[in-house]
């Protein structure tokens, strides 16, 4: 069947073909609405820690994947290191948003039980490897904005996110310094670093505006002193990346089209991926001790 | 550093030397980087760290299999931190070894190559999750066994970083014996999953030791300069008794008909380890050999434009600060 010929069929909304109980879909157009995973929000707080967990963990993951396989014995160290304060983060983060939901989740069945469609990371930290500039530039953009983010969020109105964003904002102080470090020495290396360094900060770039989001979920939270802004952070944040860019001799791209959808469940395709195999052991064996 | 392959022939030993030498470690003293060692006892030293060293670093490809599918968060974290303690011990063993006169670079090369040996145990593929546990109780518990006696070993950065080393190697087995407690106690198919590991290791796992005293060459002569303390074959027999009441303890079966306790030894008797499937693995052809390398090939060659970055960084630095200073 070609899909270019016009369609030959009455028009009901749903094609001939859809059982009779769909059809026509007009009728029953007022009863449709965004079910639970896909553009409808749990509470703001809930939703607010889920986004904060999400990027760690998620990302975390990814860095993860690293291990035994990176150019240096070093840096399978250091990445690994980096994997497990995010996944630690998340862990506790996760642990919260369980409390504060009330419906008895913990953290591993948030972490385990979700579908993509209820992740709510950017889409920045699901992204494949690539190689190691691609991991190196993404872990340099995302650890540039949680430094203040983590720090701003310390004095949170809510008590349990403050602990956790403290404690937080000092491994991603660590993050920053060696992901910097290696944005110089990739970015001021040889031609070939150079260039695939530049090539990573250009393919990425799309994906680092949707950091800086706001949206009416938080705006309770905000108001309320328990997060913030993320579009406050924004300005500081294209300066210190600026310039960590220029030493590395590094240009900066010109912001185009900008990625955008982690936050509301619309991933790529490779969150799909990544969580088949994540979940995978979990989800095999329910209700399973381990 | 002296190359250890380098033209000229070592300086010949004279016996004052060697008795001196000897003398030293009859008397318990710890050898040191500067001391004079015979080329015989440098070689030695310089096989069996750096194949330690190259056991750690490969057997981080096993467990590390097993990160991104870990069952729990807290598990996954403690994965990830268990093998990247493993990439610590191989890093510091490495170094510890350079003080022998052989770079890192050198050794790295000869893993590379297939010419260096490391532990035969990280050449079996790790199935399914409960190969975690097992890995953990049985090979960290098999290393702790070598390594506890390592420590008192005559060369002292050997001695030295097993007994960091091996601090970490406990809380490993640890670990792993706690993950098959728990499967142990689990559902039908966590029990099954468990056994069936324990079933596919345990023997590969009593070949970690070496080959029987009596096809072991070089003992005599590693005893007599306490670069081992114990015979292959004392330490199996060690590990086997501290593991066979672990194993009750939990209720998995060892797959071996003919284990029972010898009341007058106070050992448990065991049955005969396969030694041509050993050979076999040693000489290359276990299930994973041909992976294991090629992974660790993988990661070197894709990782050389990072590396040459590095080092071209590291150069202008330097470059620049000597103009600087000039
Ligand atoms: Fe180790
Ligand atoms: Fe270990």
């Amino acid at each position: 069947m070609g899909y270019g010929s016009a369609p030959d069929e009455p028009e009901t909304g749903a094609g001939s073909d859809a059982p009779e109980r769909y059809r026509p879909v007009s009728e029953r157009a007022a009863a449709v609405r965004p079910s639970a995973s896909t553009g409808e929000h749990a509470a703001p707080l809930v939703e607010a820690l889920l986004r904060l967990a999400d990027d760690r963990l998620v990302l975390g993951h990814r860095l993860s994947e690293w291990c035994g396989h990176a150019p240096i014995l070093e840096e399978d160290i250091a990445l690994a290191n980096i994997a497990l304060d995010l996944i630690g983060q998340a862990s506790l983060l996760l642990e919260h948003a369980g409390q504060v939901e009330g419906r008895g989740r913990s953290a591993d069945a948030l972490a385990y039980f979700r579908d993509a469609v209820e992740f709510r990371n950017l889409l920045l930290a699901e992204l494949p490897n690539g190689d190691f500039a691609v991991t190196i530039v993404r872990q340099f953009l995302w650890s540039a904005f949680a430094v203040p983010h983590l720090k701003q969020l310390s004095a949170s109105a809510d008590a349990t996110l403050a602990g956790i964003a403290a404690k937080g904002h000092k491994e991603a102080t660590y993050h920053l310094r060696h992901a910097a470090d290696w944005v110089l020495k990739l970015g001021d290396g040889t031609v070939e670093s150079h260039a695939r360094a530049q090539r990573a900060l250009d393919e990425l770039w799309p994906y680092v505006h949707e950091m800086f989001r706001t949206d009416d979920v938080e705006a309770p939270l905000v108001a309320a002193g328990v997060t913030i802004d993320p579009s406050t952070l924004q300005l500081a944040w294209r300066e210190s990346v600026a310039s960590v860019c220029r030493a590395a001799t590094l240009k900066v791209p010109g912001d185009g089209w900008k990625a955008q959808g982690g936050r509301e469940g619309r991933h790529t395709e490779h969150l799909g991926h990544l969580l088949g195999e994540m979940q995978i052991l979990a989800r095999s064996h329910p209700g399973a001790e381990w | 550093m002296t190359p250890t392959n380098a033209a000229a022939p070592p300086p010949p030993e004279t016996a004052e030397q060697l008795a001196a030498f000897e003398a030293r470690i009859a008397a318990g003293e710890y050898i040191e980087p500067k001391d004079w060692m015979p080329e015989r006892y440098r070689k030695q030293l310089i096989r069996m760290m750096s194949q330690h060293a190259h056991s750690e670093i490969v057997g981080m490809l096993p467990e590390g299999n097993w990160i991104t599918r870990a069952p729990s968060l807290r598990r996954k974290m403690t994965l990830i931190a268990k093998v990247q303690d493993e990439g610590g011990h191989g890093h510091y063993i490495y170094c510890a070894t350079e003080t022998l006169g052989v770079s890192r670079d050198q050794m790295v090369a000869d893993l590379l190559s297939g010419k260096a040996k490391y532990s035969s145990i990280f050449n079996y593929p790790t199935l399914t999750w409960a190969d975690i546990g097992v890995i953990g109780w049985f090979v960290d518990g098999a290393a702790i066994v070598n390594q506890t006696v390592l420590a008192k070993a005559s060369y002292g950065p050997y001695a030295r970083s097993m007994i960091r080393i091996c601090k970490e190697e406990n809380f490993h087995k640890r670990q792993g014996y706690e993950i098959c407690a728990v499967l142990a106690s689990g559902t039908e198919a966590q029990r099954a999953m468990v056994q069936d590991a324990v079933n596919r290791w345990w023997w590969p796992s009593l070949m970690m030791f070496g080959p029987g005293d009596a096809s072991s060459p070089n003992s005599e002569e590693l005893l007599r300069w306490k670069v081992k303390r114990f015979s292959n074959d004392e330490l199996r027999q060690r590990f086997v008794n501290l593991t066979v009441p672990q194993a009750q303890a939990i209720d998995v079966a060892l797959p071996d008909p003919e284990l029972r306790y010898d009341a007058a030894s106070g050992d448990w008797h065991f049955g005969q380890v396969d030694w041509n499937e050993f050979w076999q693995v040693v000489k290359g052809d276990g299930p994973c050999n041909r992976e294991r390398l090629a992974a660790r090939n993988k990661a070197h060659d894709e990782g050389a434009w990072v590396r040459a970055a590095a080092e071209a960084y590291a150069a202008r630095r330097a470059g620049a600060a000597a103009s600087a200073a000039a």
